[in-house]
C-alpha cells in the first residue's frame, strides 16, 4: 500500500508525518533542527529518500541539510551562496539603491530527473543551483542580470525568491516569482529571463499594470498541463494558458482574492484551492472562519470547504509554501498555519483533519506519495 | 590545544558535547583560532562570520579571560590563558529574540 510522508517546516525546526495510504493515522517525527526556522523541506522526485531542507537563523545564518534516509539522519551540506559578479543594487523600501544582500534560502527546488541536482530560491531575491547534491551552490546570475532588476523592491516579508516551477515537457522552461517583483520564465535552463506579468493589476504600484514590481504570493502549475498557471497575488487570483505570457483575473467568488498559497489537484487539472485571508493588513481568515475555496473550473466559481475546519475565533495564516497535495485516489490535500497546526484531507478537500495541532508557525508543507 | 566553548545550536550542528579542542599554528590569534574551528567543523562556516568577508555574524560574540573580543581586529593575539589552553575561547549568542 502506498504511503504518505509530509515535510513540514516550522520556525523553531522541522517535522516529519507520516502515514498509510488511509491517511487516518500518523506518526510524527521532531523536532529535527530544534530551534532553527525551517524555511522549506522538499525531496528528490527521482530518490524520494534524498531531501533537502533550508534551516536558517538570524544568530547563525543558512544551513542547508541533506538526507538520504528519508528524514531520519542529516547532514550539513554547503551554505555558500555567493553572488556571482558584481553584486548591484535593487530598489530599498525609501526607493534608494541597495546593495543585493543573502539572507536566507526560502524555497529548495530538487531537479525533476537528477537527485544531486537542487535550486534554491533566495533572498534578497536569486536563483542558486546545485549539482553536487547540495555540497556548492552557484547563482545562475541571468536572473538578476535582467534588465529590471535594479528596480526590483523588497515586499514586507523580504525581496524573496519563493517559487521555482520546473515544466516536465520541456527542460529548460522555468517560472519563478519574487516578492515584489513578480514572475519570470527562463526557456533555456535559467541562463535568460523575462518578466512574465502581462494582464496583473496592482494598485499599490505607479503604474498598476507595469512589466515588473508585483506582489506574486505564488503560483501552482499542474505536471500534465504545464502550459496553464496559476497564481495567488497579493491581491487577485490570476490564471495563464500561455505558459505566463498573459494572464486573467479569476478571482470570482471568493470572499477575498488576498492570500498566500494555491495549489492544483493531482489528478484533476481544473481544480485549484486556495485559502481567502481578510487583507494585506489583516492576515486571517475573513469572519474568523478557516475556510479552503476550492474551483473545479480552473477559477471564477469557487466552493467554500469548510467541514473539520474552526467555523468560529480563527485567526490564523497559511503561508504561501503551506499547501500541497499527495497523487493518490482520492487526492489527499494538506496545509499548515501559523497557528502550528497542520490539517489534511483525504478527499479532496471535502473533509479535514488536523493531523498535529500544536507546532510552532508552519511556514511550509510538503506531501511525498511513495510506493 | 585551544579550547573553545559555542552556543548550543552550534554544538548540536558540529555534533559535538562540551567544549571543542582545536590546534593552531604560529600565533594564536581570534582569525587563527576561527580559521582551526571551520577546518575541523567544516558545517560552521558561515556561522560564525561571513564566507567571503570573514566578519563576525552580528548576534554573535567573542569572549575570553572575561573581556569582549568581539570588536578586536583578527590578527590581535588572544590571551596568553587562551593560548595556554587555560581558558576557553567562548563564542556566544547575543540573548535576544524566541
Amino acid at each position: 500500500m502506498s504511503r504518505v510522508r509530509v515535510l513540514v517546516g516550522t520556525r523553531k525546526g522541522a517535522f516529519v508525518l507520516t502515514s498509510d495510504g488511509k491517511r487516518e493515522r500518523w506518526e510524527v517525527s521532531g523536532p529535527h533542527f530544534g530551534g532553527w526556522e525551517i524555511y522549506h523541506l522538499k525531496g528528490s522526485p527521482v530518490d524520494p529518500d534524498r531531501l533537502y531542507a533550508s534551516q536558517s537563523s538570524g544568530w547563525f545564518g543558512q544551513v542547508i541539510q541533506r538526507s538520504s534516509d528519508g528524514g531520519k539522519t542529516w547532514a550539513a551540506m554547503g551554505n555558500k551562496f555567493a553572488y556571482d559578479g558584481p553584486t548591484g543594487t535593487h530598489q530599498w523600501y525609501d526607493g534608494t539603491p541597495h546593495p543585493w544582500e543573502f539572507a536566507r534560502v526560502w524555497h529548495l527546488e530538487p531537479s525533476l530527473t537528477d537527485p544531486d541536482t537542487v535550486y534554491a530560491g533566495v533572498e534578497d531575491a536569486a536563483l542558486f543551483r546545485s549539482t553536487d547534491g547540495g555540497q556548492t551552490w552557484r547563482e545562475l546570475p541571468g536572473l538578476r542580470g535582467h534588465g529590471s532588476a535594479s528596480s526590483w523592491q523588497p515586499g514586507a516579508g523580504g525581496m524573496c525568491l519563493h517559487t521555482i516551477l520546473l515544466d516536465p515537457s520541456r527542460p529548460g522552461r522555468m517560472f519563478i516569482a519574487i516578492s515584489a517583483a513578480g514572475a519570470f520564465r527562463s526557456d533555456d535552463a535559467g541562463k535568460t529571463w523575462r518578466p512574465a506579468n502581462r494582464g496583473l493589476r496592482s494598485e499599490g504600484i505607479p503604474d498598476p499594470a507595469a512589466e515588473v514590481g508585483h506582489c506574486v504570493h505564488r503560483i501552482a502549475m499542474h505536471r500534465s498541463r504545464p502550459g496553464v498557471l496559476f497564481m495567488q497575488k497579493h491581491w487577485d487570483v490570476m490564471r495563464s494558458d500561455d505558459a505566463g505570457e498573459s494572464w486573467r483575473e479569476v478571482s470570482g467568488n471568493l470572499p477575498t482574492d488576498f492570500g498566500f498559497p494555491i495549489d492544483v489537484h493531482a489528478h484533476e487539472p481544473e481544480t485549484i484551492y486556495v485559502v481567502p485571508i481578510k487583507s494585506d493588513s489583516e492576515h486571517y481568515p475573513p469572519d474568523g472562519k478557516l475556510r479552503v475555496y476550492r474551483s473545479r473550473t480552473g477559477g471564477n466559481e469557487w466552493e467554500a470547504l469548510t467541514k473539520g475546519l474552526p467555523q468560529s475565533h480563527c485567526y490564523v495564516n497559511v503561508l504561501r509554501d503551506a499547501m500541497s497535495v499527495d497523487t493518490l485516489d482520492p487526492c489527499g490535500v494538506y496545509f499548515g498555519t501559523t497557528g502550528g497546526q497542520v490539517y489534511a484531507s483525504a478527499d479532496a478537500g471535502d473533509n479535514w483533519t488536523p493531523i498535529v495541532r500544536d507546532l510552532p508557525a508552519v511556514v511550509s508543507v510538503e506531501v511525498q506519495t511513495l510506493p | 590545544m585551544i579550547r573553545v566553548v559555542l552556543p548550543a545550536h552550534l554544538r548540536t550542528l558540529a555534533r559535538v558535547g562540551g567544549e571543542v579542542k582545536v590546534d593552531v599554528e604560529g600565533p594564536v590569534t581570534l582569525r587563527a583560532v576561527l580559521d582551526a574551528l571551520e577546518a575541523g567543523y567544516p558545517m560552521l562556516r558561515g556561522t560564525i562570520r561571513d564566507h567571503v568577508t570573514h566578519q563576525r555574524r552580528p548576534f554573535l560574540r567573542f569572549f575570553a579571560c572575561e573581556h569582549d573580543l568581539s570588536h578586536e581586529p583578527p590578527d590581535t593575539p588572544l590571551p596568553d590563558a587562551v593560548a595556554t589552553g587555560a581558558e576557553p575561547f567562548l563564542v556566544v549568542g547575543a540573548m535576544a529574540g524566541g
